[in-house]
């Protein structure tokens, strides 16, 4: 009983200490913006790989999630005779959520575990190090941009998902269903809100960019120096950045769709 | 053993440095002192903390006590900027390396030189070259880190070392790993480098013969403590037992083969159970 209570009060303490190492370094990555706006370079190379390598797979699973939701919708509303309401459940589904949160899923897995493995083998290999050792702060040289190149890429990420799967929808709606194709758009313009709908998305997907990034470059520059330990704060990278955006998504939901 | 270097010309001074990690004790009050302009070097078997040495004295870590000056100045009461200051009249190469994996040679070395100034890009372009030039890869400059050897990294990694023309260059096992043939480069070229450009050097290794060729004074470590130390020619002929076992590198001696454990029949004839 004993033993137990130590191990909870250990395991306490190591997360609170974590924790509280994880806010200092966000600090110290946030106070390196201005000198990365200087050199915007920097931050461009970044946004190719985190953001633009990340294109793809982003656009793919889009296209799919909107196609699914095309023919589940369809079958569904047909049911009830609202066929024509679609684009409505389409667009709001993913716009509200599934862009969002799905991209950020994505994100996380296609570009946060990257962004681990790259900060953790440089430290490793000692890059990090020699780079302290040639007054160069690796965190403003090297988190900064990166952590920058997340906050801004996901929510163009989030909006190109929801874009693609709108389209998905209507290809299998009105292509091959048979929904009107006036009458998709037409509902969907009506019905979906700029303020709050499309607003708190892009908040929303803001959030999850900032949690995703963070958590990817901490573990990364947290990862013990070996194979071993860059391998497992790969893995922690992508369980903490989903149930990070799963728990936000909720909380979130909650705070901006509340009194509807 | 006499204690004749005096701190007055030294570079780099160390007074009553202790540090352990967890409960290891890795120094244990010990003092040293590096000349201006003179090759020092610290050897003694893995583990010692050599590497956490330079670590120390590049301010990295910090010490439990004691002092460490580098051109007279407490490195541990620095404040960052300062820190920073200091550390580009340093130069450091890695046991690795440490190369920039995604910039090719000649960005590796011009690194420094476009963080710390705003010198135009032809005359960096001059500068790296004849830095590449001074150790040998001025053809090599297109080349990615991957696609060097060992001793090439090593040799870039000189290279970008001395691309801001430091006071002191702190090498960590620069010969470890080494082909015989790259590794006559890499003495040469310390030791010309030391010469020509007037540098300090701190050489941690273990490498006993080539370590001796170059070096003007050296450090023995073992334990936390300095076992022994003077020229090379005073450390060959030292009467303790323990640098003369590193030295000829003998199986047994004052550090036995053996890693403590009981005595070897009673551990064969018990049942194996786990402690």
């Amino acid at each position: 009983m004993i033993q137990f209570i130590q191990n909870l009060g250990k395991s306490t303490r190591t997360s609170f200490n974590k924790l509280g190492r994880a806010t200092y370094f966000l600090f110290e990555i946030i106070s390196g913006t201005l000198g990365i706006l200087l050199r915007p370079r920097l931050l461009v190379n970044q946004l190719y790989s985190v953001g633009v390598l990340s294109f793809l797979i982003i656009t793919i699973s889009g296209l799919f999630v909107g196609m699914v939701l095309g023919l589940q919708g369809y079958y569904t509303l047909s049911d009830f005779g609202a066929e024509e309401t679609l684009g409505v459940m389409v667009a709001a589904s993913l716009v509200r959520e599934l862009g969002p949160v799905v991209s950020a899923l994505l994100f996380a897995g296609r570009a946060g575990s990257a962004l681990t493995a790259e900060i953790g083998l440089m430290k490793a290999t000692e890059q990090l190090s020699g780079m302290e050792m040639m007054a160069v702060d690796p965190i403003k040289r090297i988190l900064t941009p990166r952590f920058l190149a997340g906050l801004i890429s996901m929510p163009l990420l989030a909006g190109l998902f929801s874009a693609v799967g709108i389209v998905g929808g209507q290809i299998i709606g009105s292509g091959l269903l048979g929904v009107d194709q006036g009458i998709y758009w037409s509902q969907m313009q009506a019905s979906i809100d700029f303020h709050d709908d499309i607003i708190n998305g892009i908040i929303k997907s803001v959030v999850f960019g900032f949690v995703t990034s963070w958590i990817a470059l901490f573990e990364g520059y947290d990862a013990i120096p070996t194979s071993e330990g860059v391998s497992r704060a790969t893995t922690r990278t992508v369980v903490n950045s989903a149930f990070s955006i799963l728990g936000l998504d909720f909380i979130l939901t909650a705070l901006m769709f509340g009194d509807n | 053993m006499d204690n004749s270097v005096s701190s007055q010309d030294s570079i780099v001074s160390v007074r009553n440095l202790s540090f352990s990690r967890g409960n290891k004790k890795i120094f244990d009050d010990i003092s040293l002192d590096f000349q201006r302009g003179k090759i020092t070097a610290i050897m003694g078997p893995s583990g010692t903390g050599k590497t956490t040495l330079l670590k120390l004295i590049g301010g990295q870590l910090f010490p439990e006590q004691g002092v460490i000056t580098v051109d007279g100045q407490d490195v541990h009461k620095l404040r960052r900027n300062e820190l920073y200051e200091l550390r580009k009249r340093l130069g450091m190469l890695f046991q690795s390396g440490a190369l920039l994996t995604d910039m090719n040679v000649f960005d590796n070395v011009a690194f420094p030189l476009r963080e710390h100034t705003h010198l135009p890009e032809s005359m960096i372009r001059t500068l790296v070259l004849m830095k590449l030039q001074a150790v040998g890869l001025r053809g090599a400059r297109n080349l990615m880190p991957n696609e060097l050897s060992g001793g090439m990294a090593r040799r870039v990694a000189l290279a970008r070392a001395i691309a801001l023309d430091p006071m002191m260059i702190l090498y960590d096992e620069p010969f470890t790993g080494q082909d015989p043939i790259s590794m006559g480069v890499l003495v040469h070229l310390i030791k010309s480098l030391n010469n020509i450009l007037g540098l300090t050097s701190i050489i941690v290794s273990h490498d006993v013969h080539d370590t001796s060729a170059i070096a003007d004074y050296i450090y023995v470590l073992s334990g936390g403590k300095i076992v022994g130390q003077g020229t090379p020619e005073e450390i060959q002929q030292s009467d303790s037992e323990w640098v003369q076992q590193f030295m000829t590198g003998a199986a047994d001696g004052p550090v036995h083969f053996h890693y403590p454990a009981k005595d070897y029949v009673d551990d064969l004839m018990s049942t194996g159970k786990r402690y």
